[in-house]
């Protein structure tokens, strides 16, 4: 499918919607408005586990001004199993006799004005038996605390059907692969290795936050929603009204950043839930406090073993992850199994046991954000590599390439590896750090190190998308897909893909807002799946409406070949300038799933993602206080559609990951979250970057990608964290095993290097 | 809440306007509910992200932490304001040539505070640009390209 020399696609075009987003004309769902609307304030729970004995809404039912106040029992009442979710239906649209969450959404006021709607919302007065709480991973396989009494798996995933019903328990999925005799390989190991990692509790602050729209009337519902998965929701809320999916409208617009938070239904059962009610529009928009308890990052612990040979070759790994899921599943078993059997990272084993377990507990959910589980295990296989590699005495990027995975040669869950150039992504790690280059390592107080890691991610399979290119008789094209453009770009790509097939100027293609009254299905727009597969069904779709154009040209008389403008074609078929060419495609890449015993698969995925990162930092061994000198992040992405654009995401995502590893952490503290604020949860700031920074692509090639392209929006994650960590260990010989790495991580560690430990506050 | 309203009186864009307003009302809420215009925009609430930067009487302000009754009788400019038509300033066109942004939530205030800051230092440092935009964040994490758009923004001003 990989063209020659391309016109449109492998360049660097600006973004279409450019002059909307510099003018502050973009339009965001967050700033739609809907006549005669309701604005809603949620009353949110602030316990972290308990029944409901009683909501009194009295106070705020009386304030001037309020609408109406709305329970679980009042949704119950107009939609008998208000439960939902992608794997389980277990989240209820407002709590149900239970929360299991601090900030859980026990009660909303509606009301016109949206303050009227906040202060009422804060005089609803609800009554809890407080029951004991779970928050750590590891706790919830055994504690007592049960967050859900009975698990009820959703329908749409054949292999959580085993789990339906399962009674008293927090596991909500465990997943586990055998690849060769790992037993067998540690009995025989000239060195066996343990250590465990842990991650820590992060939020996507997407800067749009949460928002949507409802207007429920007639049999009909329009959703106006900054989501991600159109395509789910409409799924999702007509499964909950039991209408058929084409009374379900889904329509969406450029977001302002989603990164996973926005994926499957977040706010819009509630949306629809109030407007189902109360009859009339309904608006809930969320604020950055309430985003941080509607969905996060997973905290995990990891414990990982390997067996090494007297060469220095790994012949055996032993994964075992726990998922911190919160109360909610969400995503969070597809994280657990999709991120799980990569686990043992890009190193061609022969023996591998992988056992990943997804746990309720009562935080907040976990769900999809930004790389899927994979930056959780890129953390500990990489800095468990680097403390391999210093202990037997052999250089760690040597070390890596003694054991990386090979194209031809099987990854852990089976698949022969294609088109995964491990090796090259980490010599060009290597070859920008200058790594054969001497290195200064400071001295006195003042001590450098550098460190590398690298990391990959499957695409998550098997997932359809469906796109309608459709050709304008003055020879203008419009492109319908519900891939939704959140800041990576989509929809410049898919029109330069549109461009390219049908061989018209870049300027005259428009890409539509994903709206499933009238743009096709699609699985969603995450896991750095829409290059591949959307950019296919578009590739395909305009290959669909070129061909009929031919054939409109053959039946008209133009001779083959011709290269009559397409205005003429059309006014030579419909006497004037009139009618439409219509392509339209379906794109459903090959798939196998993995047996579940075994978790092999011949087939598990139709590209692999890579992305490799470098650190050097410099440390002060009196303080703790690091910086970072430079970060270098590399990655296959296969021939980019758009090179800058790939560019700023890989970047954007190594800042983004930037903040996990070095200040971003949801602190609680006796079952509360302390700083749901961008005031104490400190993002990136200009200041926060390293004082250098690069970031590039390998020349590579996906052969069964559309141009060759594939997946780009979350490799640049992959490698950031545990590269800082190595370049720390480098520089001052000690080893943090939990992020985020902090000065006073550092200086504790130091310490107590020294045999001096600080005593702990 | 409701209660308490009064008609204020300032000069939006180069235009003069009036404004019946809630004296709680902060200035985001009065430009989007009274004048339609979204491009300051609320994602904090709390002064710490910029993403609702105006101009008031010149000065650069979270318009999330101004009370709309302050507003009377002042100067704003919002990023509606900036293009000159369809002619877009020079610190816009510089955004859209460098790339300075993924999801745009977080533009408008980056080019207002650029703005700004080209007005009172046309040739920063790049230690200066990162100083004087150091209040504003960009969740897409475009900060390298930020500085570039600052810098060409610089250049184009003086062509
Ligand atoms: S919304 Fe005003 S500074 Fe963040
Ligand atoms: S471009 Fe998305 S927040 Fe800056």
């Amino acid at each position: 499918m990989t063209g020659g020399s391309t016109t449109t696609v492998g360049h660097s075009f600006p973004r279409m919607e450019g002059r909307a987003k510099v003018t502050g004309q973009a339009d965001y769902i967050y700033n739609m408005r809907l006549p005669s609307m309701l604005h809603a304030k949620v009353h949110r729970s602030p316990i972290s586990h308990g029944r409901i004995r009683s909501i009194n809404t009295a106070a705020a039912a009386a304030m001037p001004g309020v609408h109406q106040v709305i329970t679980g029992e009042d949704v119950k009442a107009v939609l008998p199993e208000p439960y939902y979710g992608p794997a389980f239906h277990d989240q209820p649209i407002l709590a149900l006799e239970k929360v299991r969450h601090f900030g859980e959404p026990v009660a909303v006021v509606l009301a016109p004005d949206p303050h009227v709607a906040e202060t009422a919302a804060q005089r609803i007065v609800v009554d809890y038996e407080e029951l004991p709480a779970v928050f750590d991973e590891v706790e919830a396989l055994t504690s007592e605390a049960i967050v859900h009494e009975e698990l009820k798996p959703a329908g749409t995933f054949a292999d959580l059907k085993h789990l339906s019903g399962k009674r008293d328990t927090n596991i909500a999925l465990d997943f586990h692969l055998n690849h060769g005799d790992a037993d067998k390989a540690f009995a025989e190991a000239a060195h066996v290795f343990e250590h465990t990692f842990r991650t820590q509790q992060t939020m996507h602050t997407p800067f749009e936050p949460m928002v949507a729209l409802a207007d429920v009337r007639n049999d009909r519902a329009e959703i106006f929603s900054s989501t991600q998965s159109p395509s789910f929701v409409r799924f999702e809320l007509s499964r909950l009204l039991g209408w058929p999916e084409s009374n379900v409208r889904v329509k969406t617009s450029h977001l302002g950043g989603g990164f996973g938070a926005k994926v499957y239904v977040k706010v819009e059962a509630l949306a629809m839930a109030l407007s189902l009610i109360a009859h009339r529009p309904v608006r809930v928009a969320q604020t950055m406090e309430e985003q941080f308890y509607t969905i996060t990052k997973h905290p995990n612990t990891f414990r990982i073993r390997s067996a090494v040979d007297g060469d220095g070759r790994i012949t055996g790994r032993k994964c075992e992850v726990w998922w911190n899921g919160g109360a909610y599943a969400d995503i969070g078993p597809r994280v657990t199994q999709k991120s799980g059997f990569t686990a043992a990272g890009p190193y061609d084993i022969d023996n591998i046991d992988i056992d990943s377990f997804a746990l309720y507990t009562n935080r907040p959910p976990a769900g999809a954000l930004r790389g899927f589980g994979i930056p959780q295990l890129v953390w500990a296989y990489e800095s468990h590599t680097d403390i391999i590699a210093s202990e037997l005495g052999l250089d760690p990027v040597d070390f890596r390439k003694r054991n990386i995975l090979r194209n031809g040669r099987p990854q852990a869950v089976g698949t022969i590896v294609e088109d995964g150039e491990f090796e090259a992504v980490l010599d060009g790690v290597a070859q920008r750090l200058g790594w054969n280059r001497p290195f200064d390592k400071g001295s006195g107080t003042k001590r450098r190190g550098r460190g590398v890691a690298i990391g990959f991610k499957a695409s998550i399979s098997p997932t359809t998308s469906s796109a309608i290119v459709s050709v304008n008789a003055d020879g203008s094209v419009i492109v319908y897909c519900s891939t939704v453009d959140m800041g990576q770009g989509s929809d410049t790509a898919m029109a330069q893909i549109a461009a390219e097939v049908l061989d018209v100027p870049l300027d005259l293609i428009r890409v539509v807002n994903p709206d499933t009254d009238v743009t096709p299905y699609d699985m969603s727009t995450l896991g750095s799946r829409s290059t591949f597969h959307m950019g296919h069904a578009v590739q395909l779709a305009a290959t669909d409406a070129r061909d009929k154009l031919r054939a409109m040209a053959d039946e008209v008389g133009l001779p083959e070949g011709s290269n009559a403008p397409l205005p003429e074609l059309f006014i030579k078929k419909f006497g004037m300038r009139a009618g439409t060419v219509v392509g339209a495609a379906n794109y459903k890449p090959d798939y196998a799933p993995p047996n579940y015993e075994t978790g092999q698969s011949p087939n598990a995925t139709p590209f692999w993602m890579i992305g490799a990162a470098g650190a050097e930092v410099e440390v002060d061994t009196e303080t703790g206080q690091f910086r970072i000198l430079r970060l270098v992040n590399v990655c296959d992405i296969g021939k980019p559609i758009n090179p800058e654009v790939v560019e700023t995401q890989i970047s954007g995502a190594a800042v983004m990951q930037l903040g996990f590893t070095l200040t971003e952490t949801m602190i609680i503290e006796n079952g509360q979250l302390t700083n749901p604020s961008l005031a104490d949860y400190k993002i990136p700031g200009l200041f926060d970057m390293p004082d250098v920074m690069e970031n590039g692509f390998i020349e590579a090639e996906q052969h069964n990608g559309p141009f060759g392209a594939k997946g780009a929006g979350e490799s640049g994650t992959f490698g950031v964290s545990p590269a800082i960590a190595n370049a720390i260990a480098d520089a001052v010989g000690v080893r943090i095993t939990e992020m985020p790495i902090t000065a006073e991580a550092i200086f504790r560690a130091l310490r107590e290097k020294a045999g001096r430990p600080l005593e702990d506050v | 809440m409701s209660g308490h309203r009064r008609t204020i009186t300032f000069t939006l864009n180069g235009r003069d306007v009036a404004a019946d307003i809630g004296v709680h009302q902060n200035l985001t809420e009065v430009l989007q509910e009274s004048f339609g215009l979204f491009g300051a925009r609320e994602s904090c609430g709390q002064g710490l992200c910029g993403c609702c930067t105006v101009l008031v009487d010149g000065q650069a302000v979270t318009s999330c932490l101004s009370l709309a009754a302050f507003a009377d009788g002042s100067t704003i400019d919002t990023i509606e304001g900036l293009a000159d038509g369809d002619t877009l300033s020079p610190e816009q066109e510089a955004f859209i040539e460098t790339g300075a942004f993924q999801c745009g939530y977080c533009t408008p205030g980056f080019i207002l505070m650029t703005k700004q800051l080209l007005d009172e230092n046309p040739e920063p440092s790049d230690e200066e640009i990162m100083h004087y935009l150091s209040g504003n964040l960009c969740r897409c994490g475009a900060y390298a390209e930020i500085v570039k758009a600052v810098r060409l923004a610089g250049q184009k001003r003086k062509a």
